[in-house]
């Protein structure tokens, strides 16, 4: 030990620590600049509002991320609008059959006389809010399985993951086709549709969750909320799942392009989307016959098809890293 | 120090595992009185971290915990997890060891402290982080209002040691638990970090629990220490008892494997032989036996229990704190105590007649 033969109370033994280190650095307690920057009032209450703004101020400087968003608000908002001021209706039928694009029939029409244009466009809406529904169902029921089944482990665990087991054994098909037919008569059956194929979705959310939370729970910051006092939930919640963000988004966009798959599959064999209604996946599957002849039939909705799958894939990618502070190339 | 915020009677900890039984803590005792600072040493595996996990009720599922902590006039054992919750945070805050692991990467640091004073106090989040600004001035982070809004990774360990410290103070806890609060810093960054502490302490009048290895940090910071091996309390007392007149070799084993400044530097390091014993079966005899060069037939056959250590009359000057009790597990505390520090030790063993230069 040091000389201490001089040690009295704990005060003075303190200002020896404290002698040390002023030579080093500013001395806690009394930082100089703290004084001068009271002024920045601004950016408090801004930080205040929350990390979300922080995150999308990234999430605008990824280039990628910000054309896949452009993209996909601008079929939607396009199919919108198509819907209500195009000529011709998803449901028209002219007695022009089978006519390549043409400046009254942008993207031809088909052997019945239907304009190609305003059934792809119609398909793109209810492509993307199948999708949609998918994504939110599929994420929040997988995500709260696996961060429960996660976080508590043991008997919970194995409960909730023998069940998603059971899930994933039986042919997600099998499970479409007995579930499909049930609502298939009904009028807007787009709907249930969304909920059957988000129904089996969630299970590769849960598990991806679950592995997340097993490692997550282990870290010394998840003890440290516990030693703060935060409850199960809070914990969960607020200081667990955003550190799962990643995946779990990840996961969200692999989702939508899967359901878009899964939609198109039921359709292809009856059970999915119900003619007059259309979806990008049935007119595909129904212009892939005349795709060499009628070539319009097939080559537009497949385009809008890979263009819609793509910007979600590229939004999703950008809130990825937009969530992740380390991955911070952009100082906002 | 009449009364106390924190008092331990008897805390018994055990892990059921899969090779049997380890006792980790065995039977330890101590009030904290106000505004008091009791360090807590001894090497890893001597029950120093487990005893903090039993006050702040995380120890994992495996463990069967026997005694009594009470808080105030609350009993803490047996508490619910709901009523704990309560507790942690604003009677008990801890700081932990490792400040790139304990702080969440995903969040601002002001976020952070602004969450520990809204998961107790019912305020808006603008006052949430107008405190966790104040309380990063506080701790000596520079210009807080803007560093509150960086991200953990870009701050350094000592400070991001400051911002968990800062998350510690944000309820003014009756008691802060460190466990081990500098051993992940940087030399240079521990003086700051202990003199961050000590600010916090003077701000929150709360006691300390100091569990650390490192003697230099409790000669600086605490009031008593308790030396902790293998589970057991063997030595309580005052710094200046346990640094003058240590009353068991485990001690005088730590002291002497310390360097001194002010020696001439010519003085070998003693090492203290062996090997902590297991903790899976209870030991007959003093566990410290093995290494003592003491070791006498007694030793192996009752464990000692802790016995009053009788001050020295003399008065040579330094005058070592006659008003805590200084106790020591061993059966010749007192003959150890009038030993000077570290001396049954012998230099280190294989290479002594080489020496070095």
């Amino acid at each position: 030990m040091t000389d201490i033969s001089g040690l009295s109370p704990r005060q003075q033994r303190l200002r020896r620590v404290g002698t040390t280190e002023a030579g080093m650095h500013t001395l806690p307690g009394v930082p100089p600049e703290a004084s001068t920057d009271q002024g920045d009032e601004h950016g408090l209450s801004g930080e205040a509002r929350g990390q979300l703004a922080t995150a999308a101020r990234r999430f605008i400087h990824e280039p990628l991320a910000v054309l896949g968003l452009s993209i996909f608000v601008g079929l939607a908002v396009a199919a919108l609008l198509t819907g209500w001021f195009w000529t011709y209706s998803y449901t028209s039928i002219t007695n022009t059959l089978n006519a390549p694009p043409s400046w009254s029939h942008p993207f031809g029409t088909n052997s019945i006389g239907g304009d190609v244009f305003a059934q792809v466009m119609h398909g793109t809406l209810q492509d993307i809010e199948i999708a949609l529904i998918v994504a939110v169902l599929a994420t929040v029921v997988g995500a709260s399985i696996g961060a429960l089944a996660g976080f508590y482990g043991g008997a919970t665990d194995t409960l909730l993951m023998r069940f998603v087991d059971l899930i994933l054994v039986i042919p997600v098909l099998a499970i479409l086709i007995v579930l499909a037919h049930i609502v298939a008569k009904q009028a807007s059956n787009w709907f249930w549709l969304a909920v059957i194929i988000g129904a089996v979705s969630w299970t590769y959310v849960a598990r991806l969750v679950r592995a997340d939370f097993l490692s997550l729970r282990e870290r010394e910051f998840v003890e440290a909320s516990r030693a703060l006092g935060a409850t199960n939930r809070r914990i969960i919640l607020r200081h667990m799942l955003p550190n799962a963000a990643g995946p779990i988004i990840v996961n969200a966009t692999i989702t939508v392009a899967l359901s878009i798959v899964l939609e198109s599959t039921l359709s292809y064999i009856g059970l999915g989307i119900q003619p007059p209604n259309v979806s990008l996946g049935l007119l595909v599957d129904q212009g892939q016959d005349s795709a060499t002849t009628e070539w319009w039939l097939f080559v537009f909705p497949v385009l809008f098809l890979v263009i819609l799958i793509l910007s979600i894939f590229f939004i999703g990618d950008g809130l990825r890293e937009a969530l992740d502070p380390k991955k911070n190339r952009v100082r906002a | 120090m009449s009364e106390t915020t924190l008092a331990v009677q008897d805390l018994n900890v055990e892990f059921a595992t899969g090779e049997g039984t380890v006792y980790a803590v065995r039977g330890i005792s101590f009030a904290l009185a106000p505004e008091e600072v009791l360090g807590i040493v001894g090497e890893s595996g001597s029950g120093k971290s487990v005893t903090a996990l039993a006050i702040m009720g995380l120890l994992a599922k495996n463990a069967r915990l026997t005694g009594s902590i009470a808080f105030g006039d609350r009993e803490l054992t047996g508490l619910k997890e709901k009523e704990m919750s309560g507790i942690r945070g604003t009677g008990i805050a801890m700081v932990f060891q490792d400040p790139m692991t304990s702080l969440n990467p995903v969040y601002t640091v002001g976020w952070q402290i602004a969450e520990a004073v809204r998961a107790h106090q019912d305020v808006s989040k603008d006052e949430a982080m107008a405190r966790a600004v104040s309380l990063l001035e506080l701790v000596g982070i520079p210009r807080a209002a803007e560093r509150a809004k960086n991200y953990p990774h870009e701050f350094s360990g000592g400070m991001r040691q400051r911002v968990v410290i800062a998350i510690a103070m944000a309820n003014d806890p009756a008691v802060i638990l460190a466990d081990e609060p500098t051993t992940a810093l940087d030399v240079t960054v521990q003086a700051q970090v202990l003199s961050t502490l000590q600010t916090a302490l003077e701000e929150t009048r709360a006691s300390l629990l100091l569990i650390t290895h490192d003697l230099g940090v409790i000669a600086g910071l605490a009031d008593r220490v308790l030396v902790m091996y293998a589970g057991r309390p063997v030595e309580i007392g005052t710094v200046e008892d346990i640094f003058y007149r240590p009353a068991m070799p485990y001690t005088h084993g730590l002291l002497g494997s310390l360097p001194r400044l002010d020696s001439d530097g010519s003085e070998r390091l003693r090492q203290i032989p062996g090997a902590p014993p297991s903790l899976t079966d209870e030991p007959k005899g003093c566990p410290f036996a093995p290494r003592c060069p003491l070791r006498e037939p007694l030793c192996d056959e009752e464990e000692p229990a802790l016995r009053t250590v009788v001050a020295p009359e003399d008065s040579s000057g330094t005058g070592p704190a006659t008003g805590g009790t200084h106790v020591a597990a061993c059966h010749f505390a007192d003959a150890v105590a009038d030993l000077p520090v570290a001396s049954m030790f012998s230099d280190s063993s294989e290479d002594q007649e080489g020496g070095i230069t």
